[in-house]
């Protein structure tokens, strides 16, 4: 903070200064001029060759899978002039934008923002989309379809796909002399042991965690683990769901056994996710419940002495379970060249388009002389092709177990249900573990965070 | 004699009327004249101060009897955004937070600033040099301040904890222990006391050298000196900091944003850690609820005008100014 520097500061100023901006540029945003060179424009069927400019917004895309299949759009249509805007995904930008009359053609955002913002009437629905652009909506994993379904209405068009396995330290797991078996979810009581059992600390500093429960975002995983479901068919918060409940006692209580939570968030917050110190190489860590796309990352550290093996995640009663995430394509409120932008999203995710992408990762592999890790999509179909193509055994034999544990999980994986307060029910949900995890029974959390929930999901049905 | 005194001031209102313009279109028309150039030289500010002061108020509180969303209908609600104030817990959490924290923050961020400011005052040699060197960190951005400090105060293997290590301190995990995220926070506040720093400095060169001499014939010591001489001589400045500190403390968002909101913080993050302005924060960029989040704007608005008032009352008897005869 800067005192001097706020001075004369008061409160609703900076708040208020952004609100004038956005209040004289007026609520809700029009259709805009239709910039669309292409056969339709807003509302229509959006069908025929797109032209004109296409505005994106949200989406970085700067690795070799992300501009091969920019190329394969711009080779497609080189008609549509494409701008841009790089960066994450930003809320704020992005409503601003929309409430100006300003929005961008096309927004890439977490498929968990889907429903909030359907409700909200801030994107489009695509059936214009998908009829006027003939995509195939059978070609993406059901699961993937569902989180861009709100009101059996498609909302968005789902890219990547993300689910966890359990990633093991092996090293110190042999060293330990436990069985990789022993890093399981389904026999909770024995999962306790193991993680108790590989657990190292000395004096009040902590030397290792024995099974990181990844809490508080991998708390939908424990309850689903346990058969709860956060968020019912309808978009209601069932937050304090007495699996939930369970679970997230359960959870916190590896926390609690393995240093607390204030010393092993300490602990936590110190690795270096990225690089050669990561917890598994540096064994920090023995093992966690963790996402695809980090194999990729810990392929760079086998020199460094990593040894990889995985574990599926099941619930208990044994079944292969994981939560879903990824990202998908939308049309906001008021874009001015929609046929472009349905377009695009057809383009990108299409099966021919994500296999040129895996050809460029292949290149790109072997200018690194690594191996592949595998490319995780919303398409069933290129997913099976590129895995058929593309994936030959690694070079470490833990990261095929791995690689193959992420596979098995696809067709297993369940997101959260989408609702019109999705943005409230996450917050309210985080907020309770972190109480939990603060000390607070689990069973007081969650009943706020449930009360907090309901509160927002009534308000955003009204509407 | 004193006709003469009584005199005096409206022979030199009557001479600058002559030098400013006065004899040519008398003394209204001069002050008119006046009243027009002041008008256009201040007009910037006050543009400035409709635009994007007085308005944006207005506004914010327009829509804090609205449910303001940015997008879809807008709808008044009367006085129920400022109900909700009442009713949401997070709103006392987050206000209970604040208020720990100025309390923590102004009294040590007054005292390390006046210690600080004593110490660069004797300082002869390079005296520039750490003037500018405690004032650099005012110019650190705060998130990059944050950053740093949950770096060094991490408590498994930050270098603070370290240090006392050494000395066989075990020191607390200073940012993820609920017990220690205000005093963490106040302590990473004070990494940027620069430009209290500086005008405790400029206070306590002002102070007459005569009064120390005076105090040392009478016997008086360092302390007694301190306490009679300094503090009383510099009080309009400590006063002057302790007010804008208090309004900085109670508005304070970017540190306690980057160290426990950010990205990769948010998921944990304490509600001991939520202070009012992350919260109002939340509720209009997160959560959309501008309406609310205004109406939590004019509350804070409310609170620190009355604590700033009650400063000023308190404050005006304890400080003394000189001319005035306190």
């Amino acid at each position: 903070m800067s005192a001097p520097r706020a001075r004369f500061t008061l409160v609703p100023l900076a708040l208020s200064g952004a609100l004038l901006v956005s209040a004289c540029a007026g609520v809700g945003g029009g259709a805009g001029n239709d910039d669309s060179g292409g056969d339709a424009g807003g509302g229509g069927a959006l069908s025929g060759t797109p032209s004109g400019s296409l505005k994106i917004m949200g989406f970085g895309g700067e690795d070799e899978v992300g501009q091969s299949r920019v190329k394969a759009f711009t080779s497609a249509y080189p008609e549509v002039k494409v701008a841009q805007n790089k960066g994450e995904f930003d809320a704020q930008q992005f409503l601003t934008a929309v409430s100006s009359g300003n929005p961008p053609d096309l927004v890439y955002m977490d498929r968990n923002l889907i429903g909030t913002y359907a409700a909200k009437e801030v994107v489009q629905p695509l059936t214009d989309c998908v009829e006027g652009q003939d995509i195939d909506t059978g070609q993406y994993r059901p699961a993937a379809m569902r989180s861009v379904t709100y009101d059996d209405v498609v909302y968005g068009i789902p890219e990547f796909y993300i689910v966890q396995t359990n990633l093991i330290d092996a090293k110190s797991l042999k060293a330990a002399g436990v069985d990789p078996k022993a890093i399981q979810t389904q026999d909770w009581d024995a999962l306790d042991r193991t993680a108790t059992q590989l657990f190292e600390k000395s004096g009040t500093k902590i030397g290792r965690v024995g099974y990181d429960p990844k809490l508080p975002d991998s708390f939908p995983l424990w309850a689903l683990i346990n058969g709860a479901e956060l968020v019912k068919e309808d978009g209601s918060p069932n937050l304090n769901d007495p699996k939930a409940v369970e679970a997230l006692a359960y959870a916190t209580s590896l926390v609690e056994k393995q240093g607390g939570w204030t010393s092993f968030k300490a602990f936590r917050d110190s690795f270096d996710i990225f690089g050669d110190s990561n917890p598994l190489t540096k064994g920090t860590i023995t093992a966690f419940p963790m996402e695809n796309w980090y194999v990729n990352v810990l392929r760079d550290s086998i020199p460094a002495g990593l040894q990889l093996t995985a574990t599926p995640i099941t619930d208990r009663e044994g079944e292969t379970v994981s939560t879903l995430g990824g990202s998908t394509w939308a049309i906001p409120k008021g874009a001015k060249n929609p046929t472009a932008a349905c377009a695009w999203m057809k383009t990108m995710t299409s099966t021919e388009t994500w296999l040129k992408a895996a050809e460029a990762r292949m290149a790109k592999v072997k200018e690194d002389k690594s191996f592949f890790t595998g490319l995780f999509t919303a398409n069933t179909a290129a997913d099976e092709q590129i895995r058929e193509k593309y994936l030959t055994a690694a070079p470490d034999a833990g990261f095929d177990t791995a690689i193959n544990a992420f596979y098995d999980t696809l067709d297993k994986a369940t997101a959260l249900n989408p609702s019109p307060a999705g943005a409230e029910i996450d917050a309210a949900w985080k907020s309770a573990v972190a109480r939990t995890l603060g000390g607070q029974d689990a069973k007081a959390s969650l009943d706020q965070a449930q009360k907090e929930a309901t509160t927002a999901f009534e308000k955003a049905r009204r509407g | 004699m004193a006709e003469a005194l009584v005199g005096a001031p409206a022979v030199a209102r009557e001479s600058r009327r002559r030098r400013f313009g006065g004899g040519f279109g008398g003394r209204s028309g001069g002050r008119a004249s006046e009243g027009r150039a002041a008008l256009l030289f201040i007009s910037p500010w006050i543009f400035g101060f409709v635009v994007f002061t007085a308005g944006p108020m207005l506004v914010s509180l327009v829509l804090s009897f609205t449910d303001y969303s940015l997008v879809g209908d807008t709808e008044g609600v009367g006085t129920a955004n400022y109900r909700e104030l009442l009713s949401d817990p997070r709103v006392a959490q987050s206000l209970s937070n604040t208020f720990i924290y100025a309390a923590l923050f102004v009294p040590l961020g007054t005292v390390v600033a006046l210690g600080l400011a004593m110490l660069l005052a004797r300082v002869g040699r390079a005296s520039g040099f750490f003037r500018t060197a405690f004032y650099l960190p005012e110019m650190t951005p705060a998130v990059a301040a944050g950053a740093l400090f949950l770096l060094l105060l991490n408590g498994q293997s930050g270098l603070v904890n370290a240090v006392l290590g050494w000395f066989g301190i075990d020191g607390p995990n200073w940012t993820t222990d609920p017990a220690w995220l205000k005093p963490s926070l106040a302590m990473v506040s004070l990494w940027s006391m620069g430009g209290t720093i500086v005008i405790y400095l400029a206070a306590l060169k002002n102070v007459p050298r005569q009064l120390h001499e005076a105090a040392m014939l009478d016997g008086a010591g360092p302390v007694r000196r301190f306490f009679h001489v300094t503090l009383p001589m510099i009080s309009g400045a400590v006063f002057f900091t302790v007010i804008t500190n208090t309004i900085a403390a109670l508005q304070m968002f970017d540190q306690a944003y980057t160290m426990f909101y950010g990205p990769q913080q948010s998921e944990t993050a304490s509600d001991e850690s939520l202070v009012y302005m992350v919260y109002l924060f939340q509720n209009a960029f997160q959560f959309f609820k501008m309406g609310f989040a205004s109406a939590m704007a004019w509350l804070l608005f409310v609170i620190i005008l009355v604590i700033t008032v009650v400063q000023l009352k308190v404050g005006n008897r304890l400080v003394h100014y000189e001319g005035e005869g306190r």
